[in-house]
């Protein structure tokens, strides 16, 4: 297939799952808007300020850029692991296997779709935290290129959760019980600061931490980690989340008899 | 003339063990109507499932129109449009959606694509329907969608895995009409079903394919050929006082005004009607009973259970 080819393919991919995640919104783009407003009410404006300052800020101040990446984390995934499985489920996974489309395309096409949806929510939630806050964006760059990368991964993790999953058992148990803990512990309420330096030490184990303050760097200037290297993790995990997905795909893992 | 097809050795062992292909080979030229038929489990679908790339294959060669699988795997995909037994499109889409995102795979612009589509809905029925979610659709315009999905991009093979199963003979009798008209423009066309009849009526080349080996490869007429003995139904106008006889043939009676008769072929019909009517038997009607291809079907498969079992 030439270029132009590819890209009616890839474009075709992405714009079937933008239709899939906004036409079942009350699904998919409802409850996050529901949940973090609850969010922002309930710890940000309730308890948040018999908290007072975190990291500097104002609890509700710090805790709106990690609620706006638990979204973009959480839905990224969620969308990619759920609309792949679905195809395999519903074996419409066959329209694409018998086209030309190569596996790359697909991959792409899934990832950019899950990406779409994260970064929608994130958008979401974004707007409804401005009842709530100000927001100064501190670094334009660093929070636009963390939270597409953020959302890039996650996509792809969802997609090889997809790939694996046999039941819709599968598809729950990794957001359950890995992403949501760690996304909990990985800096969006608190600082590690406040953390005994053992767990310190153990919280940077969690990749998402790298994620969450990036972000909050990029929105407030401040981060309990170094960007850089918070960055170049994102990339490599993309890197190698990625050529594993593909291998996948290549290989017929979960799709080919 | 360029093959289609053509399969040399293909063998598939599944992870558990089973052989379902014990090394195939088969050519289908282009233009042809090709019946591949053969029993439950025989190993139809996995021979599709490959040619397709559903199924990975143990080992073998699959080139389409020329195009090696393993080598120009894209070439043959944009040879190739398939029909799959089961429904396999997200019923919450709607018809038209399915059909242009189809096309969108292949490379096919929207204003294309949407052209297209209108083209073969039409054709197959379903242009009124195009706005309707998949999953509203009766049984038979499910099928005639799958149809209409698999030629969007135009492919020169089209691979139809039982499409009339469940479809009233009306409707089916319609899609023979529109697969024969498509064939006549050029598309070359591999059918599986159970209906025996559509494979004679439709197909010139057959392939009857049990336990994973081929057990026939031929043209349509010089299967037919091979069937000896032919079963007749006779109704008769009065009812019998005994069963009639009559050398070299079997004539059975299945109530007081029905005969079965097994006609050798070297023996004919003319030599039975004259008996009858000597006998002052007067006969209104005749069928066969049952479809010849299914007579011979049944045999093949029967003797190649013998074969096996031995």
């Amino acid at each position: 297939m030439n270029t132009r080819l590819l890209w009616t393919a890839f474009v075709t991919i992405v714009v079937k799952e933008i239709r899939r995640f906004t036409r079942i919104w009350v699904q998919t783009l409802l409850p996050p808007a529901i949940t973090m407003t609850l969010y922002f009410i309930i710890f940000g404006n309730l308890i948040g300020s018999r908290i007072g300052e975190m990291g500097g800020f104002d609890y509700m101040e710090y805790i709106v850029p990690g609620l706006i990446m638990m979204s973009v984390i959480t839905n990224s995934y969620g969308n990619v692991v759920s609309s792949f499985f679905g195809t395999k489920f519903q074996r419409n996974i066959e329209e694409l296997l018998v086209s030309p489309v190569p596996n790359w395309i697909i991959l792409s096409g899934y990832v950019i779709g899950g990406a779409a949806r994260g970064l929608g929510v994130g958008f979401i939630v974004t707007l409804l935290s401005l009842f709530f806050t100000d927001l100064q964006i501190h670094h334009l760059f660093i929070t636009i290129a963390v939270v597409l990368l953020t959302a890039i991964l996650f996509s792809l993790g969802g997609f090889i959760n997809a790939v694996y999953a046999k039941t819709f058992d599968d598809i729950a148990i990794v957001p359950t019980f890995i992403l949501t803990p760690l996304t909990y512990l990985g800096g969006v309420f608190y600082s590690i600061q406040l953390l005994p330096e053992f767990w310190q030490g153990v919280s940077q184990l969690n990749p998402i931490l790298y994620m969450v303050n990036s972000f909050r760097y990029g929105i407030l200037g401040v981060s309990d980690i170094d960007i850089g290297f918070a960055f170049a993790m994102i990339i490599g995990f993309i890197l190698l989340l990625g050529g594993y997905a593909l291998h996948l795909l290549n290989t017929g893992k979960g799709i080919r008899e | 003339m360029t093959t289609a097809l053509s399969i040399q050795d293909l063998r598939k062992v599944y992870g558990n063990g089973f052989e379902a292909l014990k090394g195939i080979s088969l050519e289908v030229q282009r233009g042809d109507f090709f019946a591949l038929l053969g029993p439950n489990g025989a190993g139809k679908s996995t021979t599709l499932g490959i040619v397709s790339s559903l199924v990975n294959k143990s080992s073998g060669k699959v080139s389409v129109f020329g195009h090696d699988i393993d080598t120009r795997l894209t070439q043959a995909k944009q040879c190739l449009g398939v029909v799959p037994q089961e429904f396999n499109f997200n019923p919450f889409e709607k018809v038209l959606d399915i059909v242009v995102t189809q096309a969108g795979y292949y490379g096919i612009g929207r204003k294309q694509a949407t052209e297209r589509a209108e083209h073969y809905l039409r054709k197959l029925g379903l242009w009124e329907k195009r706005n309707e979610r998949a999953r509203m659709l009766s049984g038979g315009m499910k099928r005639r969608l799958m149809i209409a999905r698999a030629l969007i991009h135009e492919p020169k093979l089209l691979i139809l895995d039982e499409p009339t199963a469940g479809v009233d003979i009306e409707l089916r009798r319609s899609m023979w009409d529109f697969l024969t008209e498509i064939n006549a423009a050029g598309t070359t066309i591999i059918l599986t079903t159970h209906y025996l009849e559509e494979a004679e009526s439709l197909c010139r080349n057959i392939a009857i394919i049990d336990h994973g080996t081929i057990i026939q490869n031929t043209s349509m007429k010089a299967l037919l050929q091979q069937l000896d003995t032919e079963t007749f139904i006779l109704d008769l106008k009065e009812d019998l006082d005994e069963v009639p006889t009559l050398d070299g043939y079997v004539i059975r009676s299945r109530d007081a005004h029905t005969l079965e008769v097994d006609v050798p072929k070297s023996a004919g019909l003319n030599a039975l009607f004259q008996h009858l009517a000597a006998k002052g038997l007067e006969v209104t009607s005749m069928r066969n009973k049952a479809n010849r291809l299914e007579e011979l079907f049944v045999s093949l498969v029967d003797k190649n259970l013998k074969q096996e079992s031995a």
